[in-house]
């Protein structure tokens, strides 16, 4: 029996951070590469869930398909805990992105400069949401053939964006992009509470 | 840990929930927390076996996201099975941080300083 006077923990706050990109960019390898936990991963039965989408034209029958998300921890402190979840690469299971946004921080998109293209869809994605992102670059056998700057060209992004040349497969280069895009959003966060004072309380 | 149920699954994942495909409530997210009730309410049942199992995996809190990995389930019967443990009192549920379109300057440099230790 449990002892009476145990004191269940308390549940920490949690909050979220996408990987995203193309099939294969290397999301599960970045998820990995900063998880205190190996990646462990759900899969969902595609349903109902998925129907009335276009992109599932086609495969309306595969009733049986179905969807994996994988998924690291990072403990920030005793109250509070930091998910990484690395988004459904197939573009036909985009629907889930919707649910897998909503109240996340932010996002990195993950580009393979090989292929480019393949992380187009979602750079939109986040973009047409408002989400904030950035973008990194990750470098197969750690080669970056191009500079930051010819990236975000072809790319189109936006000056707001930052392009990180980046090695999935490396935890010290994995937090920095992490650490990039939280730069990115303290620096909204304080332009935001600037907005009326010109000094905050310090921490 | 994970794949601790190599047996094999004997019962379809939907069995488990007698056949609902739809939770009774629509607030579990991935990142919720759920930790179990101990000691249980003097007015609870017995839990099922699948019940049992995600009783022993909640005894410290845990998110519904690992949880449904440790059990090799889907999340979708995860939630169907943790709103039924809800209402008969044996889990509490804690939602994430909520992040609106303001955003929270001390949780975000928290959360920057805990990369930083990394």
């Amino acid at each position: 029996m449990a002892d009476s006077d145990t004191v269940t923990r308390a549940a920490p706050d949690t909050v979220k951070i996408l990987i995203a990109g193309g099939f294969g960019v290397g999301k599960t390898t970045m998820v990995g590469s900063v998880s205190e936990i190996a990646p462990l991963r759900t899969e969902e039965p595609l349903t109902e869930a998925g129907l009335g989408i276009d992109d599932l034209a086609g495969i309306e029958d595969k009733k049986a398909t179905t969807v994996a998300l994988d998924f690291g921890r990072i403990t920030i402190g005793d109250d509070l805990v930091l998910y990484l979840f690395g988004t459904p690469g197939q573009q036909r299971f985009w629907f889930m992105w919707n649910d897998l946004a909503l109240g996340a921080l932010g996002a990195v998109v993950l580009v393979d400069v090989r292929r480019p293209e393949s992380s187009f869809a979602a750079i939109d994605f986040f973009e047409r949401r408002g989400i904030p992102f950035v973008v990194g670059v990750n470098g197969f056998y750690g080669e970056h053939p191009y500079p930051p700057d010819e990236i975000r060209d072809a790319l189109a992004l936006p000056d707001h964006v930052q392009v990180l040349l980046c090695d999935a497969r490396e935890r010290g280069s994995c937090r920095d992009v992490l650490i990039a895009l939280l730069d990115q959003l303290i620096a909204v966060a304080e332009d935001a509470e600037g907005g009326g004072t010109l000094t905050r309380p310090g921490r | 840990m994970g794949g601790g149920d190599t047996a094999g699954r004997l019962v379809r994942p939907f069995a488990l929930t007698g056949g609902r495909t739809r939770p009774s409530r629509a607030d579990f997210t991935l990142i919720t927390t759920v930790t179990a009730v101990d000691p249980p309410p003097t007015w609870a049942t017995r839990p099922q076996p699948e019940q049992q199992r995600i009783l022993r995996h909640c005894v410290e809190p845990i998110a519904v996201a690992e949880l449904a990995a440790l059990l090799d389930l889907p999340v979708s019967v995860v939630v169907i099975m943790l709103c039924d443990l809800l209402e008969a009192g044996r889990i509490t549920v804690r939602p994430p941080r909520p992040v609106s379109q303001t955003p929270d300057l001390d949780l975000l440099q928290k959360v920057r300083d805990g990369l930083g230790r990394l």
